[in-house]
């Protein structure tokens, strides 16, 4: 176990290495640098100074050379957009981000495994045929527009909660521990109900399969030929075994709801990664735009790394290969 | 080997084959709207109408999807929006579908080093976060031609198709027709297009109609941001104009190419899992028709 962790996680730092020269050079080759497009009133001699300070005139080897042995040293650059090192920008954006998705993955692993399990027990009474077409109409829909369609009934037409941020801007400083606590909470329900409705319908697909795929073999019926219940027969045998597709759906579902959180994360002005990554974009603030994409990347393989350890704790069939 | 048993269908295989034809017919429709749009549409998608009179009106009789804050016509860029859609969509899920499909072909057919390297790499490649890519160089290399975005979007999308027709092309090569095909002296290309290329068609196929619907998606949130199509091109993405109609209060012009973009994509999964199930049982819960309609269907295990 501890040589797999060990294999694994070279080739993870081998994926990231790659991962960074790719996004480098794609994002550096791109015509222009990050001041050729601000304000036509900087005199070229400005721009030319910044492009120096900031090593934009130099050789893209030399960039890139340079750029690898800060990462290596543990330092992102410098974002000129936001003034600050990158490592405090991420510092902040990221929590806010994963504040968001921790709560989603959670719901929507409860909401979606219970729901697939339901659809699975029951498949073919009417009423799981009916949330199964459900969970596959909400499956098919994009993510900002279920967001925006979100802001328009609660936010708009019976305007109950904030259209976005994460805190009242103005009367936040002002209100008392419980007040401050539920403004939080009231920005927090709208992205947090995108996210989760959107991936628990996912979950709930993979879970009802990966049951119908359980349901039939020898050892559950065996389980009912022993006289369980149905109920003990589904949750106990077969869903136990119907679990580990969950292990790999997670350690996907997890980066994948990063990409997903940049678009709700924009619709709600929510001021996590997702709004971080698109407003540097538009300003070409290049260290911080690879900084998300090594970040994304990292998310990538972490979670794959987590899932592919939990699997094998979870199913000794893979142990002993 | 393995004992398969076969498995409960999730519904009556009728029923299933019913609802898939319902979606393929709608996806006709789609296509037709979308090759008519010019015939159909009653205005021209970049008119704008009046723009002082017309401006923002809710939908009626005249405008069924009401008009745009540019005055537009909301119905006819729906419309026209179905032409950019589509085609943004199989276009870029056919470059994504080859691209995989020889990626895979040639790391399967070579193995060794070839095949480590090429894995390694795609791995690279699968740990980039899609959506960030796509948004650091579209706004990057911006503007880009439309065709350049299309390529884009498929070549961001072939990593999953190159895995599974490596993985499927990886058991075909040990199969006996192979050998024989090797024996009788075919060389790797030859075996390579001629006995592994048809055999590995079946999941490219079934993970091609199930990806159009994401591509379809990506588009409308990219162009969504500004950084897809852009206007006044129309695609369904274009048409929310970040989101600040909801804000205006005028809901149609959001409303109506969403819906748009949820039914296009229904279908494709729809059919999409239909196809799976017509072409690969083993990956999707189905009963063989024989067993359909029995309670447990624990019936006969098939060995392969």
């Amino acid at each position: 176990m501890r040589r797999f962790v060990a294999v694994r996680l070279l080739h993870a730092i081998v994926v990231l290495f790659l991962v960074t020269t790719i996004a480098f050079f794609l994002i550096h080759l791109a015509p222009g640098d990050p001041f050729s497009f601000e304000n036509s009133n900087i005199p070229g001699q400005v721009r030319d100074q910044w492009r120096h300070q900031f090593g934009y005139d130099r050789p893209l080897i030399e960039q890139y050379g340079r750029y690898l042995g800060s990462v290596a040293r543990g330092q992102l650059g410098f974002s000129h957009s936001q003034r600050l090192p990158v490592s405090q920008v991420l510092a902040l954006a990221l929590p806010r981000t994963l504040l968001l998705m921790s709560l989603a993955l959670a719901l929507s692993f409860a909401l979606g495994i219970q729901l697939g399990v339901y659809e699975a027990m029951h498949w073919r009474a009417r009423r799981a045929r009916v949330t199964n077409a459900v969970s596959l109409l909400i499956y098919s829909v994009p993510d900002f527009w279920f967001a925006l369609m979100l802001l328009l009934a609660f936010a708009y037409w019976i305007p109950i909660l904030p259209a976005g941020g994460m805190v009242d801007v103005v009367l936040h400083p002002y209100m008392s521990g419980l007040e401050a606590f539920w403004d939080r909470v009231r920005h927090l329900l709208l992205p947090l109900l995108t996210l989760t409705l959107l991936l628990s319908a996912l979950i709930a697909r993979y879970q009802r399969a990966a049951l119908l795929e359980v349901l039939p073999t020898d050892y559950v019926r065996t389980a009912r030929a022993k006289g369980a219940d149905e109920r003990l027969a589904v949750r106990r045998h077969a869903l136990r075994n119907a679990l580990l597709p969950m292990i790999t759906l997670g350690g996907l579902a997890f980066p994948a709801l990063l990409g997903g959180a940049v678009f709700v994360e924009r619709v709600f002005s929510w001021p996590g990664m997702g709004m971080m990554v698109t407003t540097a974009i538009f300003v070409r603030d290049y260290p911080l735009i690879l900084a998300a994409v090594i970040v994304g990347a990292a998310m990538v393989v972490l979670g794959n790394l987590l899932a592919d350890i939990a699997y094998a704790w979870a199913d000794p069939r893979v142990r002993v290969r | 080997m393995f004992a398969e048993a076969p498995l409960p269908a999730p519904a009556p295989a009728r029923r299933v084959d019913r609802t898939a034809r319902v979606a393929l017919l709608v996806l006709g429709v789609l296509y037709a709207v979308a090759f008519l749009a010019p015939v159909i549409a009653p205005y021209s998608p970049s008119q704008q109408i009046d723009i002082v009179a017309m401006k923002n009106r809710p939908p009626s009789l005249a405008h069924p999807f009401g008009t745009d804050r540019f005055s537009r016509d909301v119905l006819t860029r729906v419309l026209y929006g179905a032409r950019l859609s589509l085609s943004i969509g199989t276009l870029a899920v056919l470059v994504a579908a080859i691209v995989g499909t020889a990626y895979g072909l040639v790391a399967a057919s070579f193995g060794g080093v070839v095949d480590t390297v090429l894995m390694r790499l795609l791995d690279a490649m699968l740990a980039i976060p899609r959506v960030l890519l796509l948004i650091a160089i579209l706004a990057l290399w911006n503007p880009l031609p439309l065709w350049m975005f299309v390529v884009l979007l498929g070549l961001t999308g072939w990593f999953d198709v190159s895995r599974l027709v490596r993985a499927e092309a990886l058991t075909v090569r040990e199969r006996e027709f192979v050998l024989a095909a090797q024996s009788l002296g075919a060389g790797r290309a030859r075996i390579m297009i001629r006995h592994l290329l048809p055999n590995v068609l079946a999941p490219v196929i079934v993970t091609t109609t199930l990806g159009i619907g994401n591509v379809i998606v990506l588009e409308a949130a990219l162009s969504f941001i500004g950084i897809g199509v852009r206007e006044p091109a129309a695609s369904w993405g274009t048409m929310f104009h970040e989101g600040t109609e909801v804000f205006a209060g005028t809901w149609w012009a959001a409303l109506f190419p969403g819906v748009a973009i949820v039914v296009t994509v229904l279908c494709f999964n729809i059919v999409g899992d239909a196809l799976r199930a017509a072409l690969d049982p083993r990956q999707l819960p189905r009963a063989p028709r024989a067993l359909v309609g029995t309670r447990t269907a624990a019936g006969t295990a098939t060995v392969q």
